[in-house]
């Protein structure tokens, strides 16, 4: 259909969604009058019982685990999906691509200081994620992000490690299987799958919530790899071959 | 607590992690015989799982978390026996669509057996969750892996045109079915299905439940390729690889449905259950979806196109019988389901064996060449016989429930307009069949639009192998209608799926299930008007298959007036299959306004 | 005043919406598609909200203060990684699209159709 006939049909169909929209909305509770009886619930149950102070962690990785497994296994499935659609079988791609030599010191020490800052604030949003705000995806996609930086401030070849498939998919298997083998570990000795098996550990440090702390390094590895071979499958893809003269200066 | 529910989900996405982890390490044969070895121990627990369900409602709570005083804090996995045979049965097709494409297809292999594997979890997780935002998970991981494997043949511009469709569709009805959440969790303050369904029990049910209620069902009615939310079916089925089809369409589309009787059941039912207005706004939605579908079947050349639209065709008489409201309807569409997963993956295949032989995929193209083919020849024609409903072969059983299911509520006309959508699509089949394995027709049709071809991915396969999985899945397919207590036992399980009450006590632990009666183990009995509708079916799929193969042979006179009273409508529907995503969006959303203005009308006050 | 987050999080699936039907750039249509999704994050966030309730994070306050819900911060996180994929997986097929055709317009991509 021609764009006047869509535009036609969708506005009259947007402006009813928007009314019943309103509609919905007018039942709804007002905004600060939470009724329901799961959040009460868990931020009563879930410090006593886990020791874990983040409970939106406690959450994430033990009540409402096995959504974080799925969620896990769907960043996995994109990162195949991606290898998938941007694979390139005509073996053309082993072109070896240069970017131009930097030349700035002032985007080399600002690179610096990001790029290490970044590491170390993805490294603790990880460690802690389950004592303070932060968390294994968080802290992950930190990291990845830190290291993305390297690739813009410093040199292609700085940047190389960091796009090899055969460190990066082993890390992002291990991740997402290590959630699993957590789950089945606890299948195992005779209880619901990913059950808390280890002890609860003191409230407030990095020893508490058992095997949340577990499940978190492992999502943080997927996380972390997943997001780097995405952007190894873009940068690829997307990187153009410099003239030769800009590449040998 | 039975440790099988989470196995079903494990096993199949830590081999996945396992086979694209270990991608570069290694051999090929370990790999593949490590993917076939996984999707066959899923199906075989699924198998154990059914017979645990039959006696009582199994119910697995994930970390130990169960109820606290009526609160759900964790999330379970409530299998009844309509998901544990749902399990089964995703298991056996995507088996046999990961056995059929060892040969099929090698290169980008692990990738292509990683992602099934996904697929295959999220499915079992999504026929069993108890728990709303898990269901939404499961539906995502399926879509996501769904997306990319229908873009496999990226050399080519329709698979990324098809995936794009399919991707941007499916992911806005996703987001409908979390703001269908966002709202519903408001209300209820909970997110496990049978507390839902006891909250919204007390209470009247305001714009609020309506409206998330539109929202939820949307979601998967466009999972599930329902009118007029069914427009990237076609496009995302024509491109991607047989097997990929044979699990999409097979199982994947159905899932669609599972998840909308199980929230009617378990969640409206308690406050919208009185007036039929949900169930009648599905049925008729149902019936339009079957006739549309099976017009447009009739229309294709590209034998793939022609099998979605055929798979569409079908799920809309499954969502008629779930609109029926009742268990004879119910069990109707899972006996369908059954059936219809094999045979289509049956058909699937053979295409797929087509177009490795041929490097053609085009009806008209094909004419002639399947002569000699003898075995995929047989799974043919025995496949749409099967999906035509011929009495007593492939989907009549579950159909003739569907029947049964509507004359009970007084709805004869019902059963005309769904019989009326499968002969058309049967047809279709039927024709193309004649045309390619029997060289029988025109060579030439301007009916059927332009032609649409594309490449095969090998041509150097194992050909026995791929005819061998096309017939035992045609085979099984057929045999459904015939397997003595089936459709007993199909009933029992749609009465115990409907039992709200019963789910929600169960899941509550508030008193156990009543333990299962003994079923007779035979040959169920339909009604003389099955029967009927059945054979005057598949007498009228024959004509008109003629017809379509002979229509330049008909006199002058009456091809012209049937050409000016059809040429219109068949335009506008042919046209409204534009391929372009904006119209496939706007179609959405005027779907989702209309339905949730309707329901609103009915259900409100 | 108590009802703007929600009709913000409407307005914004509204919006979203009509941005996706009309686009003309394969790119913008993911970025419009990650808009309608955020109005799932923002309903959601909404609903949980507690009137003068801290984080439920309790390391420095006490157990037992009033704090928001923590399901629905969860249920976002989940959800953005949801995004995530599916931005991820359109634009690999917006950059096939243009290489195979040249163009990354959604109108221009229909190959097939009928």
């Amino acid at each position: 259909m021609t764009r006047r006939v869509r535009i036609a049909l969708l506005t009259p169909a947007l402006l009813w969604l928007g009314g019943l929209f309103a509609w919905a909305i007018a039942g709804l509770p007002g905004f600060g009058d939470y009724r329901g009886p799961y959040g009460y619930v868990l931020n009563r149950v879930v410090v006593p019982l886990r020791h874990t102070t983040n409970v939106v962690m406690g959450t994430t990785f033990d009540v409402r685990g096995i959504d974080t497994m799925g969620e896990e296994f769907i960043l996995f499935a994109a990162v195949l999906g991606v290898t998938l659609l941007l694979r390139d079988e005509s073996g053309s791609k082993e072109v070896e691509r240069h970017t131009r030599r930097l030349r700035s010191d002032a985007v080399r020490l600002m690179g610096v200081l990001m790029v290490g800052g970044g590491l170390l604030v993805g490294l603790w949003l990880v460690a802690f994620g389950y004592v303070t705000p932060g968390g294994g995806f968080q802290g992950g996609v930190v990291v990845s992000g830190a290291i993305l930086l390297l690739y813009v401030v410093g040199n292609h070849r700085d940047y190389r490690p960091f796009r090899d498939e055969h460190v990066l998919d082993p890390l992002e298997g291990l991740g997402a299987g290590g959630y699993v083998m957590v789950g089945l570990a606890a299948l195992a000795s005779g209880t619901a799958f990913l059950t808390n098996l280890f002890g609860s550990g003191k409230s407030g440090t990095l020893l508490s919530g058992g095997s949340i702390g577990v499940l978190n390094w492992t999502s943080a590895f997927a996380v972390t790899a997943a997001m780097l071979l995405l952007f190894a499958h873009f940068l690829e893809t997307y990187v153009v071959p410099l003239e030769p003269e800009d590449a040998a200066a | 607590m039975s440790w099988i529910p989470p196995l079903l989900v494990a096993i199949p996405l830590l081999s996945a992690a396992v086979v694209a982890g270990l991608d570069h390490v290694t051999p090929k044969a370990i790999q593949d015989g490590l993917v076939v070895l996984a999707s066959t121990a899923t199906t075989v627990l699924a198998v154990i799982l059914l017979w645990q369900a039959e006696s009582h409602e199994v119910v697995h709570w994930f970390g130990g978390w169960r109820l606290q005083h009526g609160v759900a804090l964790g999330i379970d996995f409530a299998v009844g026996p309509v998901a544990a045979g749902m399990c089964v049965v995703i298991g056996i097709v995507v088996t046999l669509a990961l056995v059929y494409s060892l040969t099929f297809m090698r290169e980008a292999a692990r990738l292509f057996d990683a992602l099934m594997l996904l697929a295959l979890g999220a499915m079992c997780g999504f026929a069993m969750s108890g728990d709303l935002f898990n269901l939404f998970v499961w539906l995502e991981l399926m879509a996501v892996a769904a997306y990319a494997l229908t873009g496999f043949q990226v050399e080519q511009l329709g698979p990324v045109q098809g995936a794009v469709n399919f991707a941007i569709t499916n992911s806005i009805g996703g987001y409908l079915f979390a703001i269908g959440i966002a709202l519903l969790y408001a209300r209820t303050g909970a997110l496990n299905l049978a507390q839902i369904g006891k909250t919204l029990s007390h209470g009247p049910a305001g714009g609020l439940v309506i409206v998330a209620m539109t929202l939820l069902l949307c979601g998967f009615l466009v999972k599930g390729a329902v009118v007029p939310f069914h427009l990237w079916a076609a496009d995302a089925y024509a491109v991607a690889p047989a097997p990929v089809c044979a699990v999409l369409g097979g199982v994947m589309t159905d899932i669609g449905l599972i998840g909308v009787a199980r929230l009617y059941w378990t969640v409206f039912e308690a406050p919208f259950g009185q007036s039929h207005a949900v169930g009648d706004v599905l049925l008729w939605l149902g019936i339009v979806t079957a006739v549309l579908a099976g017009t447009m079947a009739f229309l294709q050349r590209h034998l793939k196109r022609m099998l979605a639209y055929s798979v569409v065709c079908h799920i809309g008489i499954m969502l008629a019988g779930i609109g029926l409201l009742d268990s004879s309807g119910l069990a109707g569409a899972e006996l369908m389901f059954l059936a219809h997963a094999l045979l289509t993956a049956g058909l699937f295949f053979v295409a797929g064996i087509l177009h490795v032989d041929h490097a053609l995929i085009d009806e008209l193209h094909l004419r002639g060449r399947g002569r000699g083919c003898r075995s995929p020849a047989i799974a043919w024609f025995a496949g749409t016989i099967g999906l035509l409903g011929t009495p007593y072969v492939g989907i009549y059983l579950g159909h003739a429930g569907i029947d049964e299911g509507a004359t009970e509520l007084g709805r004869p006309w019902v059963l005309a307009l769904l019989w009326l959508g499968s002969a058309l699509a049967g047809a279709a089949l039927l024709r193309a069949g004649a045309r390619i394995f029997l060289g029988w027709g025109d060579a030439e049709d301007p009916l059927l639009g332009e032609p649409m071809e594309e490449e095969p991915l090998e041509r150097d396969v194992f050909r026995p192998l791929l005819v061998c999985v096309a017939v035992v899945a045609v085979a099984i397919g057929i045999a459904v209608s015939v397997v003595p207590g089936l459709g007993q036992r199909a009933e029992y399980a749609a009465d115990r799926f409907r039992e709200g009450a019963a789910y929600t006590a169960r899941v509550m632990g508030v008193h156990p299930m009543a333990p299962a009666q003994s079923l007779a183990v035979t040959i169920r009995h339909t009604t003389l008007e099955s029967l009927l509708y059945g054979g005057s079916a598949t007498v009228f799929a024959v004509g008109l298959a003629l017809v379509g193969l002979y229509r330049r042979r008909l006199p002058r006179s009456v091809r012209v007036a049937t050409g000016r009273t059809l040429a219109p409508p068949i335009y506008v529907l042919r046209s409204l299959h534009s391929g372009v995503v904006g119209d496939y969006v706007t179609w959405l959303v005027v779907g989702t306004a209309v339905l949730g203005g309707v329901w609103a009308a009915l259900l409100h006050g | 005043m108590s009802y703007l987050p929600y009709a913000v999080a409407a307005w914004v699936c509204v919006v979203g919406l009509a941005g996706i039907a009309t686009s003309r750039n394969l790119i913008h249509l993911a970025i419009c598609l990650m808009v309608t999704q955020s109005s799932s994050y923002v309903l959601l966030l909404s609903v949980g909200y507690v009137t003068h309730g801290k984080a439920p994070i309790f390391k420095e306050t006490k157990l037992g203060t009033t704090a928001v819900d923590p399901v629905v911060q969860a249920l976002t996180l989940t959800d953005i990684v949801v995004s995530v994929a599916v931005i991820a997986l359109i634009l690999a097929l917006a950059l096939d699209a243009h290489r195979l055709s040249g163009t990354v317009d959604p109108d221009g991509v229909a190959d097939i159709s009928g």
